[in-house]
């Protein structure tokens, strides 16, 4: 039996078509926008003036605050602007522009980093100013995470393998292809945190990855890292869930992993730590997969931060059909919780785990119903939650009514919508009431 | 792309069950029940059906209309099925005039004055038969005898309206449960299996309707868990009521295969609308309705008892969701 949580649904997978790609390097373009806010947490502030030449590795932002990070070039080139530009989230935020040096070889010096003889300060000072951030979609800054306080100890470190969403293989080719890499973040990270136990838990549809991984482990014994393989359900990647599964405690409401001792972090995360201490490379790419039926050529790409969305597709042989009908059918993230786009002229961002271009096959057109009560989101939501009930609420407009209906335990993972067969907006209506009870509670 | 595009939120992925669907896998699955009436008691139950889904249909065009919505639940299947599924508790020999005011009554009382599909309390269908039972009691209960004809009339199907009317010349006979009460004489079970009993359109043929059971409870159109456990508390009550006095009491499969429990549980139950939604609920739900039956059918004065349980059950449903709500993730009890 393979461990699991309890409820979920079963998306269809859709990860055939790259999940034996192995990741490729995208190839240098001309221009590059990075973001300022790419992370959870304050801007950070930009250290370059328009016209600056600007090393690729090279800090050109730094940290806003505690919570915030360093930003990096990810090509030798000079700065052509500092302005205002699009970001994926759909909002216009301080950027940094950069047209690549046509003549660089933008090759990369290694210079390993001694972490064994830093304190836990200084190594979380090295994560924030490597600008490492969670990869797996949330990016939120490693070294507040990774920072545990005093009166807090991390027992359980939980290394997240799951990639539960449909179509992305991002994580599980860097666990196929990077083993030696995520063994030695596992390593650092031991050696700051010192948990009792180390897992990592993979869904059972990536055996070669776990194979591959329990291969690396068994060299390294004193690691003590135990390869977990769990049900391919969806959301079994969320933290709670994970930790449910291994360890089949709940994490109690209103309170955050680590003040039960648990640690949850993304894989890839693990192994871009081990290569900026092991290489001196800053969190300047990643590996991105792009699918969806309306791609020529799906892939998994090691992609520049910054690359232009546009520049990206156009690398996987760009879309079969230019028709999109009405609607936005280019998703950041997963099909269950990425966001659409609008235009294509945002730039892959830190938390870019996949750009997928959905079909009409994928997102056939739904008609809402009224609600038949038949329970099949009571038994999807892993939170136990009554989505049909709250569903009412939010139809109605009583927002404060839903908070009693443990409104804000919701972690908004869509599996409520996904099962409801009067297709009903359920978790979109939950965005929505969640924002407007914040916003109350602010005034 | 410079074209504005309608952006939507996640998630783009659905299930690809629908609830349109959901009322069309059952109507479908209904087809072999509906041949097999048509098989036992000829035209007359295709009659009957006819009129019962139309009478359903021009009843919710009419409260739609009233409403001003778009016409579009009546492309849902609910109300088609209402029908069916109302037919199907009706004698063969049944008014059809009789049986367009069930229908009415099903869909207005039942399902339209709460609201329309989702806000009903109790299953439209049952309604509908309760309201003809308790307006028609003879007629109701006048049970033809299957005699394999096509091409003749049962009963008093063809009475003018606000008549009783003549019974045309086929032959009635009790219902098996009717025997068992009144006169204390079984059925033999391979009958009651196959169906060839007098009673209503639906409820005859015990095998039929175990198949179609499995067969929508491993698509997942219902909750398994319903019908299950029906017949499980059916069966472990009866069996105690035997085993203290075979002489007074039916046996047990008698009970399950007799009347209406088969096609209740299967179909009238299962009703999503009207049954709890939660997993623990909906196990009592079932207990609640296999007790009432057995409690009618053995000490009640009518011979049949399912439809009451069903719509006294219907009525706690509320009641069961709220008590048998699942503790939210991390609210743990010592925390």
């Amino acid at each position: 039996m393979l461990l699991t949580f309890t409820n979920g649904v079963h998306p269809q997978e859709f990860k055939s078509w790259t999940n034996n790609s192995p990741v490729e390097r995208l190839p240098f373009f001309a221009d590059y926008v990075i973001p300022l806010s790419q992370h959870i947490g304050a801007p950070s502030k930009s250290l370059v003036r328009k016209g600056q030449y600007v090393a690729r590795g090279e800090k050109i932002a730094e940290p806003g605050a505690y919570v915030s990070v360093a930003y990096h070039s990810p090509v030798d080139g000079v700065v052509s602007a500092v302005e205002l530009a699009e970001h994926p989230g759909g909002k216009m935020v301080p950027s940094i522009k950069i047209k690549a040096d046509p003549f660089s070889s933008q090759r990369l010096e290694k210079k390993p980093i001694d972490w064994k003889s830093l304190t836990k300060k200084e190594f979380a000072d090295h994560l924030q100013n490597s600008g490492m951030v969670g990869l797996g979609g949330a990016a939120f800054p490693s070294h507040v995470k990774f920072a545990v306080p005093d009166d807090k100890k991390c027992d359980y470190l939980i290394i997240n393998g799951c990639e539960c969403e449909p179509f992305l293989t991002a994580d599980h080719r860097v666990m196929a292809e990077y083993p030696l890499e995520v063994m030695r973040g596992i390593e650092m990270l031991q050696y700051f945190l010192t948990p009792k136990k180390t897992f990592i838990g993979i869904e059972a549809n990536k055996k070669d990855a776990i194979n591959i991984l329990q291969l690396e482990a068994n060299k390294h014994p004193e690691l003590a890292v135990e390869i977990v393989s769990l049900e391919v359900k969806y959301p079994q990647g969320a933290e709670k869930m994970l930790i449910s599964a291994i360890l089949t405690n709940e994490v109690p409401s209103g309170t955050i992993p680590l003040d039960g001792g648990y640690l949850v972090s993304n894989v890839g995360t693990v192994a871009a730590i081990a290569e900026y201490f092991d290489s001196g490379k800053p969190l300047i790419e990643r590996v991105v997969t792009v699918s969806g039926s309306n791609i020529k050529r799906p892939a998994n790409l090691l992609v520049p931060i910054g690359t232009s969305m546009q520049e990206l597709l156009n690398a996987c042989g760009g879309f079969k059909s230019s028709d999109f009908g009405d609607s936005a059918r280019i998703l950041l993230g997963g099909p269950m919780m990425g966001m659409a786009q609008k235009s294509l002229d945002v730039p892959v961002v830190k938390g870019t785990s996949g750009v997928l271009a959905l079909g009409v096959l994928e997102v056939p057109g739904r008609n809402t119903f009224q609600c038949i009560r038949c329970g099949r989101c009571l038994e999807a939501c892993p939170m136990f939650l009554n989505p049909s009930t709250l569903g009412l609420l939010a139809k109605k407009g009583l927002y404060e009514e839903m908070l009693e209906e443990n409104l804000m335990d919701c972690m908004e993972c869509a599996s409520c919508s996904y099962v409801c067969p009067s297709g009903i907006p359920l978790v979109q209506s939950f965005r929505v009431a969640k924002a407007v009870n914040r916003e109350r509670k602010v005034a | 792309m410079k074209k504005e595009l309608i952006l939507s939120t996640s998630p783009f992925l659905h299930d690809s069950a629908t609830t349109p669907w959901i009322m069309f896998q059952v109507i479908y699955a209904l087809i072999p029940i509906i041949a097999a009436a048509a098989y036992f008691f000829g035209m007359s139950a295709l009659l009957l059906i006819a009129v019962t889904v139309l009478a359903c249909l021009v009843t919710e065009r009419i409260f739609t209309a009233a409403k001003q919505e778009e016409p579009s639940s009546l492309k849902d299947g609910s109300a088609v099925l209402t029908g069916i599924l109302l037919a199907l508790t009706l004698p063969p020999g049944f008014p059809l005039w009789m049986a367009f005011l069930g229908g009415l009554a099903a869909i207005g009382m039942g399902k339209m004055i709460w609201g329309g599909l989702g806000q009903n309390i109790f299953n439209p269908a049952l309604l509908g038969r309760a309201f003809l039972q308790s307006s028609f009691p003879t007629a109701i209960t006048t049970w033809s005898v299957p005699d394999g004809q096509f091409f003749s009339f049962r009963g008093t199907n063809l009475a003018l309206p606000f008549f009783q009317g003549e019974s045309l010349d086929s032959a009635t006979s009790a219902t098996p449960l009717a025997l068992m009460k009144f006169q204390q004489e079984g059925t033999e079970w391979f009958k009651l299996l196959m169906g060839n009993t007098s009673g209503s359109l639906g409820e005859t043929s015990a095998a039929l309707l175990l198949l179609v059971g499995v067969y929508l409870g491993m698509r997942r159109v219902f909750d398994w868990r319903i019908p299950v456990s029906i017949i499980l508390t059916v069966t472990v009550l009866s069996s105690i009521f035997y085993v203290i006095n075979a002489e007074r009491f039916p046996s047990p499969d008698f009970m399950l295969l007799s009347g209406g429990l088969l096609l209740g549980a299967i179909f009238m139950a299962t009703d999503p609308v009207t049954s709890p939604y939660t997993p623990k609920g909906v196990w009592y739900f079932g207990f609640g309705i296999g007790f009432l039956v057995v409690l009618i059918r053995l000490f009640g004065g009518l011979p049949e008892g399912v439809m009451y349980a069903v719509l006294l059950m219907n009525s706690v449903t509320p009641l069961l969701n709220k008590l048998t709500r699942k503790r939210v993730y991390g609210h743990l009890k010592n925390g």
